[in-house]
């Protein structure tokens, strides 16, 4: 046996070239570090029960639906899979984005680590590429729809624009070509351009070596790092394996365990509605790591909105890849670089409140509310019950809420009457403003002093 | 020969070497690219066909009415399933007065719903609001794009396919 393992160590190197590397001298770090080995791990578990799913899924517009609700409800443990994937694919946006935080925050992309931030930053964008070629292979609604709502803008782009929705769509159109393109991206293409960044990224990890636990007041020179790097190592260095790595292991178990946790009890989402561009009554929402923009883009003045679609992206990019040029050396610690701190902050808190303000979509009319509730009808007769009426089936539902019932797009309408004279109201009414619609045109003089009289009455 | 000519000799024919190899790698890859680019952009390549297609007789659709109907993409491939279609906004407008709205918002894409009560189209992503026209109400988009329509043959009303843009 002890032979046999001689012989296998000295043909495959382990000793002396694996072994080296695994315990090459690292510092002594924190938990911190370990979420880009999370992030690894999540990636692996990504692909292993990305490439079970694919055993059974069919990537045309016809079966992929039923393909997946059979892999969701009738495969043996299909809907942990699915949901492993599913839970997954947010616990790796989440790493990778917290590990880029971090690394800035440590100053960890300063000489000479510049291109390990460059390939991590390549490493987030290909990241968010496999979240949305992903939602997409649900082909319910929200993925249909997200299709055209990607390639809506895409077209804003200068010059290239409808070239680039040609590309998204595969043809003139969301179709038969358009499935199999982003599955074939999803699975094969970006997953490889994944392991191939891993692989530099790793390497690089291992060139430069891990960087130290920054110290307030010890500043990155660029003509002594190497040296000081090398002497720290040589002093206080400790073996990756297992001094360091215990605890990626520890960390990434942890964050495994949630992961599995919620497959189990919750599951992967109901696919919903199957994607069918016939029927238009859908309420298109991206996941939550796309629903942070898709709530920007509701908010942002349509006058910039053509500029920001194209620039905003594009800003985004340009900061990560001048970032380690901008400030190649100088002082690591974030207590030192407060504005960095700040940056985190800010980003963090913005995306959050935007994920939130996303669910709420106020901007959005709510498409669902049909008629209000009897506490703003009671005792209602004659012109006022008429003019309730009106409200509920003129669209006025669907943007003003009137004890609390209806869209949040338009001034909540409860105590209207004390606000308004009937007269503003039918000024108003048959003239609209700002993002509401002139009713000038559909309403009869009947229904309008119906409805006067009835918002009227609301105090 | 003295040593050192040898040595440059070596030098040179390495140089080439190295070259050669190099080269032939690029001229390979360079090869093998164009097929498979041209097969991946080959969607773009294809001419845009546009195709009338029958929605109905004119008597079918009630004047003033604005109703969802289903077109056929030009040419959907076999396994397209429900994407080989897409809807339309059809309003009679007159007798013999047909628009067609895509059902596309001119700002992101979202589906656009007719409310007939409020005789206004809403969209559930961003608020905009069109007018039974088409004109904007209210929200971020442009006012709706339309597709060609035509009465042939008498009275079969038809809409020209186009592909699907957003301005």
């Amino acid at each position: 046996m002890r032979g046999v393992l001689c012989w296998l160590d000295d043909r495959l190197g382990f000793s002396t070239v694996i072994k080296p590397l695994i315990e090459h001298p690292v510092p002594d770090t924190g938990w911190d570090y370990t979420l880009g080995s999370a992030t690894l791990i999540a990636f692996v578990v990504q692909v292993v029960t990305g490439v079970a799913l694919a055993f059974t899924y069919v990537p045309t517009p016809d079966h992929a639906y039923e393909s997946l609700e059979f892999i969701t409800h009738g495969a043996v443990l299909g809907g942990v899979v699915r949901g492993i994937h599913f839970w997954g694919a947010s616990a790796m946006v989440l790493l990778v984005a917290a590990h880029a935080a971090q690394v800035f925050l440590v100053g960890a992309f300063k000489f000479p680590r510049e291109v390990n931030w460059l390939s991590g930053t390549l490493l987030l964008v290909f990241t968010f590429g496999m979240a949305f070629t992903g939602q997409l292979l649900r082909w319910n609604q929200d993925a249909y729809w997200a299709v055209v709502v990607g390639a809506a803008q895409a077209a804003r782009a200068p010059l290239i624009g409808e070239w680039l929705t040609g590309i998204l769509f595969a043809g003139q159109s969301v179709g038969g070509a358009t499935l199999t393109r982003f599955y074939a991206t999803h699975v094969f293409m970006i997953p490889a351009i994944i392991f191939g960044l891993l692989g530099l990224h790793l390497y690089l990890v291992v060139r430069h070596g891990v960087s130290e636990p920054p110290v307030p007041g010890v500043p990155v020179v660029k003509n002594t790092y190497r040296e000081r790097y090398a002497e720290l190592m040589h002093e206080e260095g400790v073996p990756f394996w297992p001094d360091a790595g215990w605890k990626d292991v520890v960390f990434a178990l942890a964050i495994g365990t949630i992961v599995l946790l919620l497959a189990v009890v919750l599951g992967p989402p109901e696919l919903g509605a199957k994607a069918d561009p016939l029927v238009v009554m859908a309420d298109p929402r991206p996941d939550w790591y796309f629903l942070w923009y898709f709530a920007l883009l509701a908010l942002v003045p349509p006058q910039i909105e053509d500029a920001f679609i194209i620039l905003f992206p594009l800003l985004l990019g340009v900061l990560f890849v001048v970032l380690p040029f901008v400030a190649p050396a100088g002082e690591r610690s974030p207590i030192r670089r407060p504005w960095a701190i700040g940056i985190v902050l800010l980003f963090g808190v913005s995306v959050a409140t935007l994920v939130g303000a996303g669910y709420q979509a106020t901007w959005s009319p709510d498409m669902e509310a049909t008629s209000l509730p009897e506490s703003a009808t009671a005792g209602l007769s004659g012109a006022r019950l008429q003019g309730a009426q009106l409200f509920e089936t003129r669209g006025c539902l669907q943007c003003h809420q009137i004890a609390a019932v209806g869209g949040r797009r338009g001034p909540d309408l409860s105590k209207v009457g004390a606000r308004l004279s009937p007269d503003q109201l039918t000024w108003r009414i048959l003239n609209g403003g700002r993002n509401m619609p002139a009713y000038g045109t559909t309403l009869s003089p009947g229904d309008l002093s119906a409805l006067v009289d009835y918002l009227g009455g609301l105090r | 020969m003295s040593d050192e000519s040898v040595a440059e000799e070596v030098q040179t024919r390495r140089k080439f070497l190295s070259r050669l190899s190099l080269g032939l790698s690029g001229l390979a890859a360079a090869v093998v690219s164009v097929p498979i680019i041209a097969y991946l952009l080959s969607p773009l390549l294809r001419p845009a066909l546009q195709v009338w297609r029958d929605v109905g007789t004119v008597d079918s659709f009630r004047v003033g009415a604005t109703v969802e109907v289903a077109i056929e993409e030009p040419s959907p491939l076999p396994w397209a399933g429900q994407t080989a279609l897409t809807a339309v906004w059809l309003r009679r407008a007159g007798a013999r007065e047909f628009i067609a709205f895509a059902v596309n918002c001119t700002h992101l894409g979202c589906p656009v719903n007719w409310r007939a009560e409020a005789q206004l189209f809403l969209c559930p992503c961003h608020g905009g609001v069109y007018y039974a026209d088409g004109t904007v109400a209210g929200g971020p988009p442009q006012r709706l794009l339309r597709y060609d329509v035509r009465i042939a043959d008498g009275d079969r009303v038809e809409v020209l396919t186009r592909p699907l843009t957003f301005t």
